[in-house]
């Protein structure tokens, strides 16, 4: 539930949109709360940002989807309002944005297609090398198609990450590693520890968020609400 | 743990965050200086204790490391002996003359504005509206103490207190490691001033490696004197915030969104505070505790 301040500039990018997709509730995480409450928090994290949004789709399909799918789902969806789309948005040029970077303005018309990347923290990068969580093949088109943007993370070296494997070597080029001018180390897991321990999580989170754990009783430590725990 | 101390140190005491006359390119965007309440409760080391711990990175992210408010707290994960009552942000006077320090007026609302909705932590505005720079240590005398500890007794506690404070408040100045090490910056301080600071008041110093601030104790005869009376607190989620960035991001028309909360984010943009312009305000000026102490120091050798 963080919103990690991060600067997308990737120099020959312009960030039109941000998308927040909670994973859907079989995908059997210890502590998972129902994927309801995880889009009602993200959405209150995010109602005042004019270029990141919450999509509930992944929540709602009847079983866990890998993330290839979702990439592929949104892509999709990306590619059919674009096509729509007569003239640029007004709404999507870098002038009207607070939150975009100084970039020279690629305006998003039909002539440009939008393209999707995975936002991810380093630690993500490293599990693709976790036996039997990520299919070859999904990783491959992954990076090939679409593309990551990784967050740099304490403690984790995404280059050397990127030379150990070889799918992640060949596609480097489109694994765009962010620095994080301000490095922030806050984690879910953090926080979740520290509210299942009755302690308070103010300025970690915001406050609309915290009143929706307080009365929806999540993450206490005899919350009802907890995975499966099954393997992911 | 502080280095040599042989009982159990406060590692979690609640405050905010303070740095007075920092040196280091670490600095408060808007230069607020903490100030700290905290209430013995009992001397009993049994009692349960309240404990909360806050980070004020001056530009207004307040961030919490850690804090509990809940009176029910398992005294072996909070081995204190403090119960925080109240934390308070200080801003600095104008006339404390830092490169890039904009009006104290807009400093103090950006802290109320952050501080809006906490039920601990406020805003003093004392020494902002003070014409000459004042020390630390001044900010920290009785006189205050005694007012705060009025306001305390009379004000109805916002949450039910399972124990009523049996002395009077106690007040500690909450820093980072970089004040601490600015102790050592020839005629930033008064030696007598640390000194007081330290054995009469005490410090809570929150620190990502407690290892720099122990060495930095260990080297200096007055802190390693006093210290008993300076907690260092362990940020378990590491910040790398400070207003330097947050002033540079916004010279260069970057979001700060998320780094600071809305609000002051909002009143920062709609003031169009923090330009180049203003980064260059006392530029060439010596800084107040500077040019006092090395007037002082002139003064008492011609004087010899």
């Amino acid at each position: 539930m963080h919103v990690v301040p991060i600067f997308p500039c990737l120099g020959m990018y312009q960030v039109v949109e941000g998308i927040i997709s909670p994973v859907n509730d079989s995908y059997g995480k210890k502590d998972l709360v129902a994927s309801h409450h995880r889009v009602a928090m993200a959405r209150l994290a995010l109602q005042t940002s004019d270029w990141i949004r919450v999509d509930p789709w992944e929540s709602e399909q009847a079983q866990w989807t890998e993330t290839v799918k979702v990439l592929r789902h949104h892509h999709s969806e990306l590619l059919k309002s674009s096509a729509q789309m007569e003239d640029p948005d007004p709404r999507k040029t870098p002038s009207a944005s607070a939150d975009s970077c100084n970039l020279p303005g690629i305006h998003p018309c039909s002539a440009v297609l939008p393209e999707l990347k995975l936002l991810c923290g380093a630690d993500v990068l490293k599990t693709f090398h976790t036996p039997n969580l990520w299919k070859d093949e999904h990783i491959q088109e992954i990076v090939e198609k679409f593309g990551l943007v990784c967050v740099s993370r304490g403690g984790h070296d995404p280059k050397g990450y990127i030379l150990d494997s070889p799918i992640l070597r060949q596609f480097q080029h489109n694994i765009h590693l962010a620095r994080e001018p301000i490095q922030n180390e806050i984690s879910a897991t953090y926080v979740r520890k520290a509210l299942g321990q009755g302690q308070s999580v103010k300025y970690l989170l915001p406050d609309a968020v915290i009143a929706y754990i307080r009365d929806h009783g999540l993450y206490s430590s005899d919350s009802p609400w907890k995975g499966k725990g099954n393997a992911c | 743990t502080t280095p040599g101390s042989s009982e159990p140190v406060t590692r979690r005491a609640g405050e905010e965050h303070l740095q007075p006359e920092p040196v280091r390119p670490r600095q408060p965007a808007v230069q607020v200086v903490g100030r700290v309440h905290q209430a013995e409760v009992n001397h009993d080391d049994t009692a349960p204790m309240t404990a909360m711990m806050s980070e004020c990175h001056l530009d207004q992210q307040l961030q919490l490391v850690t804090a509990d408010t809940s009176e029910k707290t398992d005294p072996t994960l909070y081995p204190g002996k403090y119960r925080v009552i109240k934390g308070i942000i200080s801003p600095v006077g104008d006339a404390y003359r830092k490169k890039g320090l904009i009006p104290a007026h807009h400093r103090v609302i950006m802290a109320e504005l952050a501080t809006k909705n906490s039920h601990w932590v406020e805003v003093d505005t004392w020494e902002s509206l003070q014409k000459e720079w004042v020390e630390t240590v001044k900010v920290l005398r009785p006189g205050r103490k005694r007012k705060w500890a009025e306001q305390n007794q009379n004000s109805s506690p916002k949450k039910p207190q399972a124990f009523k404070p049996t002395g009077v408040p106690r007040v500690k100045l909450l820093c980072g490691a970089d004040l601490l090490e600015s102790f050592s910056v020839p005629n930033l301080w008064k030696i007598e001033d640390i000194t007081q600071i330290v054995a009469n008041y005490g410090l809570i110093c929150i620190t990502r490696a407690g290892s720099d601030a122990q060495k930095f104790i260990y080297e200096s005869d007055v802190l390693w004197r006093y210290q008993s009376n300076i907690h260092l607190v362990d940020e378990w989620i590491t910040n790398d915030i400070s207003s330097t960035k947050i002033r540079r991001a916004l010279r260069r028309g970057q979001s700060i969104r998320y780094l600071v909360p809305d609000l002051v984010q909002e009143y920062i943009e709609k003031h169009d505070l923090y330009s180049s312009e203003s980064e260059d305000r006392n530029v060439g000026v010596i800084l107040a505790p500077l040019q006092r102490n090395i007037a002082e120091a002139k003064h008492n050798s011609s004087m010899a």
